[in-house]
């Protein structure tokens, strides 16, 4: 039947588009499984001569540096997540509420810096002169704590919650703060969920603050130390006596290094990312909705 | 007015809602305290640190110690040859992003809204969300595994073909379409999710009606579907023309490995400004150049802003 055939080439250039978008990250993955003599002599290639652990091996050799970026991704992604979304639904559960008196005011305020900002410099003038968290941890965690459009999604999602119910825990005796925590916050699960989890892609994928603030090793996130191994791999062979046996400076894996860092530093989202995707694609279609 | 209002409320229930609203008022206020003395530090702070781009900022001196110089950054920036190459890249391949980016985006939707198979839908989505999950740094890579000059995919085909290999990283010329690229592989698959979504909410009488009528898919496609995601598409892409200012500086700065031979067509304000902030050190102009961009991108979401709000007034940011 013609339908039939019709929904046969919607499906085959849908799967086609679908491939571009994993096929790139299948060369990855493949150029890190593969022998550095192939790479030279072959060139990357979509599937390995042979198989080949030498690249993962040096990393995890001398995997110091490699866990500090790990740590420090991983604390700064969740710390800074937790107390970020903590804040915003404070906030927007207050400016929610229509018996708030700054309700407009505090909106205003907060919505004007999305208009608005005062640009790169001025904020790289008072993070590294005024406040001095140059080279701190906490330089990770405090500048992207509130995002306006985070708290257009949740407070749009607390705004259409009946009054009912609000009404009904205030007439039990409760307080506001005690309503957000065990009456709104348990409804509102999936928005928080995607601010959430919007978050903490975010600061995982965060390579721009160490740029700009950071110059001890320790304390780099992975993507940055990913992209400082673009220049130099010998970042991890500070130690010629680390490299795995009967291998010289010369043959350093160094083209399928990178790409098993790449691998490495990538690998974790990817494999969670996906599961999420029911609650990206509710929780942006809540934030289309302006509230 | 208003007043009326609140007066009426406290005749009716007496002192004791009053006393309640205060309380509740009080605790408001202690919820938004963190959210915008957060702000306060972070964004509006930064905003008076705008008078850098009329000083000549030393660092011993501080903001306010250091000298006025006038429009002296400016004139500097704007006299220079910088200043049109980085304005024009920035607008035109943004506006190449948008137009091109939205095609893609609401064609793909609109594919995806013919397919029945829920499965096949959620495979589809997911694989195609894929590229929006990666970090421009992995982007760099992947882009970098298809164009190395000496092992990149590409080149490989180019030498299996008997071409001559392209030194990618030091060939301005190809980059508007390589960058056009990679913006639409990362961005059309969550682009399209929102499409979807407003697809989703059309009436099956409309589909049931046209079948009956005699049209054929396409005709539904065209007649139908597209018709109802438009004043959607309107919306954002006027808002995306609103940042049209504002470049994505990962992408310019991670894709290209800020490589000094493709400035000629990938140098954008947003590169330009970290550039001289940082490599150059050079204070005044960098605020400068960011104060320029943050006041023509102010103005274009106001009038943005306003355009949208003729239209629907719904959509408005505010």
């Amino acid at each position: 039947m013609k339908r039939n055939k019709e929904n046969i080439l919607i499906c085959s250039v849908l799967f086609l588009l679908s491939m571009c978008c994993i096929v790139p990250l299948w060369l990855i993955i493949s150029i890190s499984f593969s022998a550095e003599a192939d790479i030279v002599k072959y060139g990357y290639m979509f599937i390995p001569h042979k198989i080949d652990f030498t690249a993962y091996e040096f990393i995890l050799k001398n995997p110091q540096q490699l866990t500090d970026s790990y740590i420090v991704t991983i604390l700064s992604s969740f710390i800074g997540t937790a107390l970020s979304v903590f804040i915003m639904m404070m906030v927007s559960y207050a400016l929610s509420r229509t018996t708030f008196i700054a309700r407009k005011q505090i909106t205003f305020y907060l919505f004007f810096t999305m208009l608005f900002s005062g640009g790169m410099v001025p904020t790289y003038i008072l993070i590294t002169q005024y406040l001095n968290l140059k080279d701190s941890f906490w330089v990770y965690v405090l500048p992207h704590l509130v995002s306006p459009w985070h708290i257009v999604l949740l407070r749009t999602f607390f705004q259409k919650q009946p009054a009912a119910l609000i009404e009904s825990a205030k007439i039990d005796g409760a307080g506001e703060f005690r309503i957000l925590m065990q009456i709104v916050a348990p409804v509102a699960k999936p928005v928080i969920a995607t601010v959430a989890l919007l978050g903490l892609l975010m600061r995982w994928n965060d390579w721009m603050t160490a740029l700009l603030y950071i110059n001890d090793e320790k304390l780099i996130t992975l993507q940055y130390l990913l992209q400082k191994m673009m220049k130099d791999i010998q970042m991890f062979s500070q130690n010629v006596e680390n490299l795995p046996q009967g291998m010289s400076l010369a043959d350093l894996p160094s083209e399928s290094a990178r790409m098993a860092m790449a691998v490495l530093a990538a690998g974790p989202m990817l494999c969670v990312f996906p599961f999420f995707q029911k609650y990206f694609a509710k929780g942006l279609t809540v934030g289309a909705v302006k509230g | 007015m208003k007043l009326q209002d609140t007066g009426q409320i406290s005749v009716k229930k007496g002192r004791r809602t009053n006393t309640a609203t205060k309380k509740d008022n009080f605790s408001f206020f202690l919820m938004s305290a963190p959210a915008v003395i957060l702000v306060l530090i972070f964004s509006y702070i930064p905003m008076f640190g705008i008078v850098l781009a009329f000083k000549n900022y030393k660092y011993n001196k501080g903001i306010l110690g250091s000298d006025w110089i006038g429009f002296k950054n400016f004139e500097f920036f704007f006299k220079s040859n910088d200043a049109m190459r980085i304005t024009v890249n920035t607008l035109y391949l943004n506006f190449l992003f948008i137009i091109i980016g939205i095609i893609i985006a609401v064609a793909v939707a609109l594919l995806l809204y013919e397919v029945k198979r829920r499965a096949a839908v959620k495979f589809f989505q997911t694989t195609m969300i894929f590229p929006h999950f990666l970090s421009m740094v992995v982007v760099a890579y992947v882009v970098y595994a298809f164009l190395n000059p000496s092992f990149g995919f590409v080149n490989n085909l180019l030498r299996n073909m008997g071409q001559n290999e392209i030194s990618w990283y030091s060939k301005p010329g190809y980059w508007p379409f390589i960058l056009i690229l990679v913006n639409v592989w990362k961005h059309f698959g969550m682009d399209s999710v929102v499409y979807y979504a407003a697809l989703m909410g059309i009436d099956n009488e409309y589909f049931e009606a046209a079948e009956i009528d005699g049209a054929n898919r396409l005709q539904q496609v065209w007649y139908i579907s597209l018709p109802s995601i438009v004043p959607i598409i309107v919306i954002l892409s006027i808002l995306a023309v609103g940042r049209i200012f504002r470049a994505d500086f990962g992408l310019f700065y991670q894709v290209t490995m800020d490589s000094g031979a493709l400035y000629a067509t990938t140098d954008v304000i947003d590169t330009y400004v970290f550039r001289a902030l940082r490599q150059l050190n050079d204070v005044g102009m960098s605020s400068a150049v960011g104060l320029f961009q943050s006041i023509v991108g102010f103005v274009l979401v106001l009038i943005t802003n306003g355009i949208v709000k003729r239209i629907d007034s719904n959509n408005a940011l505010f």
